[in-house]
């Protein structure tokens, strides 16, 4: 017969170390119905027929929080054969309470008493024998993070679901008459107190100077009402840039940790390609099976593969600032600001991650403890320019705003995204949650050195998850964009073939095109109201970059090989190996690409794309686009992440939408009040 | 006196909890019950919200929900 174990603990008491030590790696992520909260299961590692479930960190089992009612609702509904509760021996105190709860289900339970080498340390000394007469459970004293006492704790669960030992009833619960939560709450504690004074011979207590640990001296410099914004801007810094900069550590050229693993992995990928691509050809694939395995299927995977080593990086790093207890300072730090807007100081990170990458920062809104933040945030991070954006404005600044205010038109840019997040964090808190205030009673947890073992995990398990669930999302949409923008119906009567040689069509007769033709005068009020920029909106759904080269191609008549040639002659011959020409000399057959990637987004050619001018015929027009690109979808890399944290589809097609309005509301003004000033 | 009082290094007592609702539940949970000592450590920087030291752990609330918890000096 197959047991099941089920782990419950205060978040911060090492339950999930000790989830990750019994399970190994035998760990299946999936989710509890109707809530963002994981529900991971696994099978001992020593024993396969005893399954494990993790239930999500709570202090009590009163019926508030999501996390709090699933945890109740399982242990009372499904009756596991036994319960764990793992608690934080330093604060046995706080911990016992949630593990009195568990015990009045009457579930046979066994604590597990964790942190044993901090007690230790700090000198406490703690009576199990006599805890375990007193609450008739088994106790087992262990150091997950050292993996030391799980054999014993396995004992001891076995022989508590053996012997069919059931917690035994307190005295503090025969009580007369109604109870209410209150005076339970109450009864509990004053239980536990007196508890304490007879099984925990405390040092602090005995010496008569109060000794401050590693933990509040660390705690005085990094919450210090000078020091900790500093302090706090330093480890955010460090924290984006050994991500996603370019010149970390302002060492020109030197690259992050996560760009130059980024790079390593599009080069690699870049190289398959080119391999794959060549076995095509001499394979004699036909033009179109060519183009989905290259341009839809590699593209598409290349484009899940590119965001991870970006996402092991910054969850590496945010899991050690989690397990250090960093993270806890930092939404206490930075709660006042976020308050105002509806949120709690924790959805700072999240957001700053935008700024670098949408997909890793809505997989950081997992670290929010409030599902409403959650949701919100992870909309979110959608308005943030991140860094695929950039080359959009800068392209559009450079063609549109060449004469003089670029700075301030990328800065009124910036600016605009986080006052759009401001705003629709007010709307929604006002509309869907009715001004429900995020509860802000947050724990301080100690500092600890987080294991290597530990963070790894936790980065590894991110990783894993958003191949898993965000994977299928990104390909699938990439494959569909690619098809609609390959094909038209002249694919499948035979007409291309005799007219072209091929059944692909040019973009700009392709379905895309059509559809773009059939949406566009959606944006017309908006002030880009033609297909192409229509299309290029829809690309950049790919990856907002692609904009850019969607816009190139299509308005290939700007981009002639002359234009090309003219406009690349001007260089000499080390400029043009600067750009990417091979020993710089100019080829025809590379020059579209070295256009589009190092002159069009580096916003270089001001004079460039003179007809795009035309379906696009004004400055605040120009804003418009870009605003709009700004805030609509973020791309399906971004969806994928979305829907991963969303958890249902219904949900994540609701902030797809919102984000879509919002997009559409505030280029419409931007285009109108630019009529209004500067004339149509 | 009410928590939201209290200066950094204080030690006091909590007399009764003003809130209603989860969050009175939550606090509760928490473990600031009548009688309870507390000790308030810092502000954070920016002058909310606290953190505060009792049952052997540190938590932070905000001040507006300090201001709904009754306590006397120690």
């Amino acid at each position: 017969m197959s047991t099941t174990i089920a782990l419950a603990g205060n978040p911060n008491s090492g339950k999930t170390t000790v989830f990750n030590i019994l399970t190994g790696s035998r760990q299946h992520v999936g989710n509890w119905p109707g809530v963002t909260v994981d529900k991971k299961e696994g099978v001992y590692r020593k024993d396969p027929k005893i399954s494990i479930l993790d239930l999500p960190g709570t202090y009590s089992l009163s019926p508030y929080s999501a996390e709090e009612i699933i945890t109740r609702t399982y242990i009372v509904e499904e009756r596991p054969s036994c319960v764990i509760d793992v608690l934080d021996g330093t604060s046995l105190e706080r911990n016992l309470y949630l593990a009195l709860q568990i015990m009045e289900t009457k579930i046979p339970t066994v604590l597990a008493v964790n942190m044993m080498d901090e007690v230790k340390s700090k000198g406490d000394i703690i009576d199990f024998k006599k805890l375990e007469e007193e609450l008739g459970v088994a106790i087992v004293p262990i150091e997950a993070r050292n993996n030391k006492g799980l054999d014993d704790l396995m004992d001891a669960v076995k022989q508590t679901i053996a012997s069919g030992r059931k917690p035994k009833e307190l005295d503090i619960y025969k009580l007369s008459g109604s109870v209410d939560e209150d005076t339970l709450a109450d009864k509990r504690y004053g239980y536990i107190t007196s508890l304490m004074e007879r099984v925990v011979q405390r040092k602090s207590s005995t010496s008569t100077v109060k000794q401050e640990s590693r933990s509040d001296k660390l705690d005085k410099v990094l919450t210090h009402k000078v020091f900790a914004l500093p302090v706090f801007a330093v480890v955010m810094y460090l924290l984006f840039a050994a991500t996603f900069s370019e010149n970390f550590l302002f060492i020109e050229g030197l690259p992050s940790p996560g760009v130059a693993l980024a790079t390593l992995v599009e080069t690699l990928w870049g190289s398959l390609t080119d391999l794959i691509s060549s076995l095509l050809g001499a394979a004699n694939a036909a033009d179109w099976a060519h183009s989905l395995v290259i341009d839809g299927v590699m593209e598409g995977l290349g484009a899940i593969l590119g965001f991870l080593p970006l996402i092991l990086v910054l969850y590496l790093l945010m899991s050690f600032l989690e397990d250090s207890g960093y993270m806890a300072r930092v939404a206490f730090v930075m709660d006042r600001i976020f308050r105002r807007f509806g949120l709690s100081g924790r959805s700072f990170i999240p957001l700053l991650m935008g700024f670098g990458c949408s997909v890793p920062a809505i997989m950081a809104t997992r670290t929010l403890d409030s599902e409403k933040d959650r949701r919100i945030t992870t909309l979110l991070c959608g308005f943030m320019p991140c860094g695929a954006k950039l080359p959009i404005f800068i392209m559009f600044v450079s063609l549109f705003f060449a004469d003089g205010n670029k700075t301030f038109v990328l800065f009124f840019l910036y600016m605009l995204s986080l006052f759009i997040s401001i705003l629709v964090s007010l709307l929604i808190n006002r509309i869907a949650y009715k001004g429900q205030v995020s509860n802000f009673l947050m724990e301080l947890p100690q500092y600890r050195l987080p294991t290597l073992r530990s963070v790894w995990i936790h980065g590894f398990e991110k990783v894993k998850g958003f191949i898993q669930k965000a994977g299928t999302v990104i390909l699938a949409a990439t494959i569909l964009i690619w098809a609609l923008s390959n094909f038209n119906m002249a694919s499948f009567t035979g007409t291309n073939v005799q007219e072209r040689g091929t059944a692909l069509s040019e973009m700009d007769e392709s379905f895309l095109a059509s559809v773009g033709k059939g949406v566009a005068p959606i944006f017309k009020p908006l002030g880009f109201g033609a297909w192409r920029p229509t299309v290029g909106v829809a690309t950049g759904w790919i990856a907002k970059e692609m904009v850019v080269v969607t816009l190139a191609q299509l308005y290939s008549e700007d981009v002639t090989e002359e234009y090309l040639e003219s406009y690349f002659s001007r260089f000499d011959r080390q400029e043009l190996a600067e750009f990417g020409f091979e020993e710089g000399l100019y080829s025809e057959e590379d020059a579209f690409d070295i256009y589009t990637e190092a002159v069009l987004m580096e916003g270089l050619d001001d004079q460039g794309l003179r007809t795009l001018r035309a379906d696009i015929p004004t400055k605040q027009a120009a804003l418009s686009y870009m605003v709009f690109n700004l805030l609509c979808m973020p791309c399906f890399a971004a969806v994928g992440a979305m829907k991963r944290e969303l958890k249902t589809v219904r949900r994540t097609a609701g902030a797809v939408g919102i984000q879509m309005l919002t997009a559409y509301v505030a280029a419409l003004l931007i285009n109108l009040v630019g009529n209004l000033i500067f004339g149509a | 006196m009410t928590m939201g009082d209290l200066r950094p290094g204080q030690k006091a007592r909590v007399l009764s909890i003003g809130t209603q609702g989860a969050m009175r539940q939550r606090i509760l949970d928490m473990g600031i019950t009548p009688n309870v000592a507390v000790e308030l450590i810092k502000v954070a920087p920016l002058g909310d919200p606290l953190e505060l030291s009792l049952r052997g752990y540190q938590l932070s609330l905000r001040k507006s929900d300090a201001a709904l918890i009754e306590v006397e000096l120690l």
